[in-house]
């Protein structure tokens, strides 16, 4: 199918962006990378009256390291950050994660703040932003925001994003010192959006004990969802096979995960409970790295 | 509430009521080398541009929503989907589809070779999509030669005909002679 009629809109700056989403009020949609956005409009899903393209907007295409943040601009595509040296050594997580994106022609297009902000709960870079605790920089009419990834999923496809407001950057910690990442998913097919997908984070404190331990989980529920070491199951312990298995499946009984046609809400927990193990272990076994 | 059960658009329009026309945009952009302009309506995708306003049909559309990988061009040298791009956004850029693959004297590009070499078509239906994302994919991968690796980056090009080894085949031998080009 084809999109139906729109006003196209190209404008050169942030602040004229956010004028035409203030004036079209929630009847608009941007588009950056387009690759979620466009599938929905071809296929009249989605119908919106305006359309912001935001690909002319000048200077949102950053990518630096500053104060132990790596900064993403809105324009950055997926493809630029996985192979970007920069992205590999200050957030190897999101360097790992990001092959699993779609397909790489996706990802040429494909923004990393775009798919933040369209907020699908089986993206892979939900479950990144919310395990590495990132922050998100809004503007819009009012003042400009930071709102920290555990409070911008809303819900299925919705963020704390009001329609007049543009993501401009999202802010990922970079690496610390005796700390090991990891992701891990299971899809049908590469590039599909995964079942299940578990990025683990997990710190030892030179003993070999785990001084910290964090999980995020996509596609089991409306938003990608973390799971925190709360109860010091593997904190404080000594990072062993038995203390992550038990950590993995508190986790899983936690999720509250859908059937949908693809897996039952029990296949999904089983799953998210291998896979949040295999990451625990990955992500330990990384953490004495830097030793 | 998601955004996408919102009534979107300033009112619903009601059955066989004709859409509300919208201003054609003017575009120029260089497909293949060569300079092409036209006026398009924002709504038209580069791959209708491409095969209905410019006759360019050797880009083919499967799915129209980014699974199947027929339609992928190269957009100022990265493989993308046409299908998922308005021509608009094209404005100024440069475009390159399967017809620039081939030299002028109809010489085939080596990727073309390999795969008349190693019957990697049969309908041809995918062709285009997949040698537009192989150039790609040697040009930012070129040290690839691991046969699975291939065959996940060629997972977003759909081929329903050739069960992919004619494929792979083609690819790990261009992979190789581009190699050895290199080679000192």
């Amino acid at each position: 199918m084809k999109p139906a009629p729109f006003e196209y809109h190209a404008p050169t700056t942030v602040a004229e962006t956010v004028g035409l989403l203030h004036q079209y009020g929630d009847a608009a949609k941007v588009l950056a990378g387009g690759q979620s956005l466009m599938p929905l409009l071809n296929f009249r899903l989605a119908r919106p009256a305006g359309l912001v393209d935001i690909n002319r907007v000048e200077g949102l295409d950053y990518l630096r390291q500053e104060d132990g943040w790596l900064v993403i601009g809105a324009l950055v595509r997926q493809r630029t950050a996985e192979l970007s040296s920069l992205v590999a050594e200050a957030c190897p997580l999101l360097a790992e994660a990001l092959p699993f994106v779609g397909h790489f022609q996706i990802r040429n297009r494909g923004t990393i703040v775009g798919s933040l902000a369209h907020a699908d709960p089986a993206a892979e870079l939900g479950a990144i932003a919310l395990v590495l605790g990132a922050e998100l920089r809004i503007e819009g009419p009012r003042e400009g925001r930071f709102v920290p990834a555990d409070q911008f999923f809303v819900s299925y496809l919705t963020t704390a994003l009001t329609p007049d407001e543009l993501l401009v950057e999202a802010r990922f910690p970079t690496a610390r010192h005796r700390t090991g990442y990891a992701f891990v998913e299971f899809a049908r097919r590469h590039g599909d959006f995964a079942l299940v997908g578990v990025a683990a984070v997990v710190s030892c404190d030179g003993a070999g004990r785990c001084a910290d331990a964090r999980l995020a989980f996509t596609g089991v529920g409306p938003v990608p969802v973390l799971f925190t070491d709360k109860e010091g199951i593997l904190r404080g312990e000594p990072i062993e096979p038995q203390a992550m298995n038990a950590l993995a499946e508190r986790a899983a009984a936690s999720l509250d995960a859908e059937s949908d046609v693809h897996a039952s809400a029990e296949y999904r927990r089983e799953l998210a409970g291998v896979l949040a193990e295999q990451a625990l272990r990955a992500a330990a076994a990384r953490s004495g790295r830097g030793g | 509430m998601c955004w996408l059960s919102r009534p979107s658009g300033p009112r619903p329009r009601a059955p066989g009521e004709v859409a509300e026309v919208v201003a054609k945009l003017k575009i120029q952009l260089t497909i293949n080398g060569q300079n092409y302009s036209g006026e398009v309506e924002p709504r038209r995708t580069l791959a209708d541009f491409l095969r209905q306003d410019l006759d360019l049909t050797g880009t083919h559309l499967g799915c129209e929503h980014g699974v199947c990988g027929a339609c992928t061009v190269l957009l100022d040298g990265v493989a993308v989907r046409s299908c998922l791009l308005l021509a608009v956004q094209a404005n100024g850029c440069k475009v390159e589809t399967v017809e620039g693959l081939a030299g002028p004297n109809g010489k085939l590009h080596p990727i073309q070779a390999a795969f008349h070499k190693h019957h990697a078509l049969q309908c041809g239906f995918c062709t285009p999509g997949l040698l537009m994302s192989i150039v790609d994919l040697l040009k930012t991968r070129p040290d690839i030669r691991d046969e699975h690796e291939i065959r996940e980056a060629l997972a977003g090009n759909l081929c329903r005909c050739t069960g992919y080894s004619g494929i792979v085949a083609a690819v790990l031998e261009v992979a190789a002679q581009l190699r050895q080009e290199r080679a000192p």
